[in-house]
């Protein structure tokens, strides 16, 4: 304690704002307190209600129907709607403005150490002594700044696109409650104080994927994120328990400083981050628990772009870069994050390019990128994750915005004539760039910058996280290690390949939801036609907002041979992620020749192109039909517009024999039959029973007793004298 | 002749005690009880022979028990008389939960 | 040791002890309440016999008082208040296999009460080296037993006359006819 508070003292960042970080979770919590007092009182009816208004199809509850049910338009708005839109954005905004204040404090205090701002004791036991602490280094410093300036971006989009909803102040409120745990999560100065906040978002997650749970499918899709998440959860739980028993601590700063002792390449290592890599796993939805975020579209767009795409599903990247001093030190667990990353962007890719739902395509796209920046983390290049986590957060938020303005232009139009059409299927799309160019224009950016095409922010973390893999081929402790009997240079070049190709179909995939949706000739409908318009400028600005960053985010991180402002962000994290760069690196910068560095980017725009290219020419927007119209699917496209089956064979062979189990074994026998039979019942059947026989000594007959009693004493003394 | 006395003793509290046991009315078994306790004074004053006069004090003392045992235990039989016709303790279970 | 007594003590005193064996059997074995009532007034007498024996004068005394003379005269009283002289009525002795069992019982009691009397008792309870003989009192009878009573034991002498008053009071409430006023 004395230790700490001395190098508090010496630390540059202390008596600075920084000592305020506390401030930047309480606002978010003050705008749920409020919105969440707001939202207990009822909505406020202005019209009857519209039965169509629901606009969904119960009958045809198809699989890619799940949902379809998004997005309602009631005729209905909240008699506090008015103060949540100020207050739900403004404490964000606030939030925003003092990280940006603390981020400008720390340019120019060159801190090498974390600041950590110890609020209250919160579990001292033992030998475990933790605080509530917050802890600003130039790794949560960066987070905090994506979190709360995407997140303010998407709270004023959601003003727009939430506003006639009856249930706006519990949005709000959620959506405040998600912030202030996200940056929980990332502030936390120990393991335990990240996992609150990690829990905390997996809960607003439930909320908010299950807004409208009056659907069931909503509901259902709430349940299966929670419950895979939980799955993860357990990972993370048995890796903390792992670290306490084998360090005695828990804090960030206290286990990078002494992961060493663990052991290189140890068992025990090696099994702490694996299973933390469960836990993200389970959190950033890789194989094999990925299937609950496509699902999680059930909830409002701007809930997709804000947590499940921007924030909440990155946490894994963050928690492997976060525990870089330990994943550095076992090649095993850092090649099994990479090639899981690996092999999920890819399967992902692959589904993304059958997908009708504009959401879902977005949703694979995003497992797909996540997979990216497991790659990135899990090579060593922890720089280049976070990175491609930060351009990944402008262009997929400003993506899924994009889909929610179309959306909402698209169920706007669809409620005007009455029509039950899916509001969400591209097929029903198609020529939106007329109705919609604003959005048009700005989703294409996203596109393009998804796709890797120069000089757009995806193509810089794109190509630095290829390059980092390429470059420690040779000469790193990954390339020598073996995974699974297969050295780890070929795996690290399959790794590669792998990226490369999830690079062409992420191309592809993203072209064709672009020409489906804006491109050919409008298929919504005739009557419909004439109500699609552009969204309101609440809705528009952000997309600009997010347009700009997804086109300059590349600066941050230019690659090294462009010279001298380049690697900022890198040189940035190095306090905090460099040694462990470094050590898989064998203590020098990973580098490649120029020449092969320009070879590489080459090959990378090269693919890209080639897959614009290919989706462009080979996709006929004018052939399509609308959705009701549209032949099944056959082959090899039936079974990627199916995702693979992948539900299906998780639901055949873990969920129901689970729940055969749970209701033949655990129900029936355990429940019903040991507890209930012999425990509840048994006991107090045995109770009865005892008590029986003790009503029958209770005779009332003195002349008994006495018998007893006479019986008792030759007892006592019998014993007496035998002793 | 103290052995003897003790010895004595015991087998009248014996006889006492399977008074208790066999009998039922009530006011026998009460009277089984001051034999028990006759027994008992038995062996206090044999005992004072070797210990002193304390033994015949509490002998004192045990009878005055008694006198107050059988006048509140003598009220009670009659209050269960009154109730039910009987001292025979087959037919009072009173003390039945 | 006490001096060895002569034969003619001896005799009287299993010629008492063997009456108030006797009597005691008796006692239990009547099937009429006055008779056992009578018999019970036998033991006494004959205890407070081996009592005076004992050269425990005063105890003898208030033995034929109390005992004899008093408590049993209110048993005797009770009985034949509430009637219960006939032996006719339902007997009020268990059966056969009632009384072979209180047999059992009983002699397993006496071997343990005797077992222990022998092996533990008089082992652990050794005779004081300096023995208070019995022999004729120096402060008479009454003064023997009194002087402690009023000095060593006053503050339990006391409680017992607390005792005594309770139980009078107790009696007199237990045993009033309830609405008693009314008749």
């Amino acid at each position: 304690m004395l230790l700490q508070e001395a190098a508090g003292a010496a630390h540059p960042l202390s008596g600075t704002l920084a000592e305020w970080i506390w401030l930047v979770p309480a606002l978010p919590f003050l705008g749920f307190v409020v919105n969440g007092l707001l939202s207990l009182v009822p909505a406020t009816h202005l019209g009857p209600a519209d039965p169509s208004a629901a606009g969904h199809e119960h009958g045809q509850a198809g699989h890619e129907d799940r949902g379809a049910h998004d997005d309602h338009h009631h005729v209905t708005r909240h008699r506090n709607a008015g103060i949540v839109s100020l207050v739900g954005p403004a404490v964000l905004g606030l939030a925003f403005a003092l990280t940006a204040a603390i981020f400008i404090g720390m340019l120019g205090a060159h801190a090498e150490a974390p600041f950590v701002r110890t609020l209250f004791p919160w579990i001292v036991t033992g030998d475990l002594t933790l605080n509530a602490a917050l802890q600003v280094d130039q790794l949560s410093i960066v987070m905090t700044m994506v979190v709360t300036g995407v997140g303010f971006l998407i709270h004023v989009f959601s003003v727009g696109y939430m506003q006639d909803d009856p249930g706006y102040p519990r949005y709000f409120a959620y959506l405040n409650l998600f912030v202030f745990f996200m940056l929980v999560l990332v502030l936390g100065a120990s393991y335990p104080v990240m996992f609150v906040g990690w829990e905390g978002v997996g809960l607003c997650s439930y909320l908010l994927i299950g807004f409208w749970f009056t659907d069931k499918a909503n509901a259902d899709a709430g349940k299966k994120a929670f419950v895979m998440n939980r799955i993860g959860d357990f990972g993370f739980l048995v890796a903390m328990f792992l670290l306490f028993a084998n360090l005695g601590t828990l804090d960030f700063a206290a286990v990078s400083g002494r992961a060493a002792e663990l052991g290189e390449g140890g068992a025990v290592i090696t099994a702490i981050g694996l299973f933390f890599f469960l836990g993200c796993a389970g959190k950033s939805a890789q194989i094999p628990l990925y299937t609950w975020l496509p699902d999680a579209m059930a909830g409002p767009t701007p809930v997709s772009a804000l947590i499940h795409a921007a924030t909440m599903v990155t946490a894994g990247v963050y928690l492997v870069a976060r525990s870089a001093a330990i994943f550095s030190l076992t090649p095993v667990a850092s090649l099994t994050v990479a090639l899981v990353g690996a092999i999920t962007a890819l399967f992902a890719a692959t589904i993304g390019l059958k997908q009708w739902d504009i959401k879902k395509v977005l949703a694979y796209s995003t497992v797909s990128q996540l997979g990216y920046m497991f790659i990135g983390v899990g090579v060593g290049a922890y720089s280049a994750g976070v990175f491609h986590l930060v351009t990944h957060a402008f262009f997929k938020a400003l993506l899924f915005l994009g889909s929610g303005s179309v959306i909402f232009a698209m169920h706007r139009a669809f409620h005007h004539t009455g029509s039950h059409a899916d509001a969400q299927d591209m097929r029903n799309m198609g020529g939106l760039r007329r109705f919609m160019p604003w959005t048009f224009g700005l989703m294409w950016i996203a596109t393009l910058a998804i796709a890797g095409i120069p000089p757009l922010s995806g193509f810089f973390s794109k190509d630095e996280i290829l390059a980092s893999v390429f470059a420690r081929t040779s000469h790193s402790t990954l390339a020598e290690a073996s995974w699974a009997g297969i050295p780890g240079s070929a795996l690290l070049m399959l790794i590669y390949v792998l990226g490369l190709a999830a690079a062409l179909l992420t191309a592809v995939y993203m072209t064709r939801m672009m020409l489906y949706t804006f491109h050919g000739p409008n298929r919504s409908g005739d009557a419909e036609r004439s109500h699609l318009a552009e969204a309101p400028w609440i809705m528009t600005i952000p997309l600009a907002v997010l347009g700009v960053l997804s086109a300059t985010g590349g600066l941050i991180n230019l690659p090294a041979f462009l010279g001298a402002p380049a690697q900022k962000l890198h040189h940035w994290l190095e306090p905090v992620t460099g040694a462990a760069s470094m050590h898989i690196t064998h203590g020098e910068e990973a580098h490649l020749a120029l020449g092969t560095e320009m070879a590489l980017i080459a090959l990378a725009v090269a693919i890209a192109v080639a897959g614009m290219a290919y989706a462009y020419a080979r996709l006929k927007p004018a052939a399509l039909v609308p959705k009701d119209q549209s032949p099944a699917a056959h082959g090899i496209e039936r079974v990627l517009e199916h995702k693979y089956y992948v539900d299906e064979i998780y639901d055949r062979t873990i969920v129901r024999p689970v729940v055969a189990l749970s209701r033949r074994v655990l129900w029936r026998g355990m429940d019903t039959g040991l507890i209930d039979g012999l425990f509840v019942n048994g006991s107090a059947y045995f109770m009865r029973s005892l008590g029986w026989m003790g009503a029958r000594l209770q005779s009332g007959q003195v002349g008994t007793y006495a018998w007893v009693l006479v019986i008792g004493v030759l007892a006592v003394l019998g014993a007496f004298s035998l002793s | 002749m103290i052995p003897e006395a003790l010895a004595l003793s015991a087998v009248l509290f014996t006889i006492g005690a399977i008074g208790v046991l066999t009998r039922r009315n009530a006011i026998l078994i009460f009277m089984c009880v001051e034999l028990m306790l006759n027994a008992v004074n038995l062996t206090f004053v044999a005992l004072s022979k070797l210990y002193g006069v304390t033994g015949q004090v509490f002998v004192v003392f045990v009878m005055t028990v008694a006198a107050a045992e059988a006048a509140v235990g003598l009220a009670i039989i009659i209050a269960i008389f009154r109730h039910g016709q009987t001292v025979n303790l087959k037919n009072i279970n009173l003390l039945k939960g | 040791m006490p001096p060895s007594p002569g034969l003619f003590y001896q005799v009287h005193f299993y010629l008492f002890g063997l009456l108030a064996i006797a009597s005691a059997l008796a006692f239990v074995t009547r099937k009429s309440p006055i008779a056992a009532a009578l018999w019970l007034v036998s033991v006494m007498f004959n205890l407070a016999a081996l009592y005076v024996m004992m050269d425990a004068h005063f105890v003898g005394a208030i033995q034929v008082l109390v005992y004899a003379g008093a408590i049993m005269v209110v048993f005797l009283f009770v009985v034949m208040l509430l009637n219960l002289g006939h032996a006719d009525e339902l007997s009020d002795i268990r059966g056969t296999w009632g009384r072979i069992a209180a047999g059992a019982v009983g002699l397993a009691l006496l071997a343990q009460i005797m077992a222990m009397s022998r092996t533990r008792f008089l082992s652990v309870l050794q005779p004081p080296t300096n023995p208070v003989f019995g022999g004729p009192p120096d402060r008479g009878a009454i003064g023997t037993v009194a002087q402690p009573l009023f000095t060593e034991h006053l503050l339990a002498f006391e409680l017992t006359s607390i005792l005594l008053l309770t139980a009078i009071v107790g009696a007199v409430a237990v045993g009033k006819r309830k609405g008693a006023n009314d008749t």
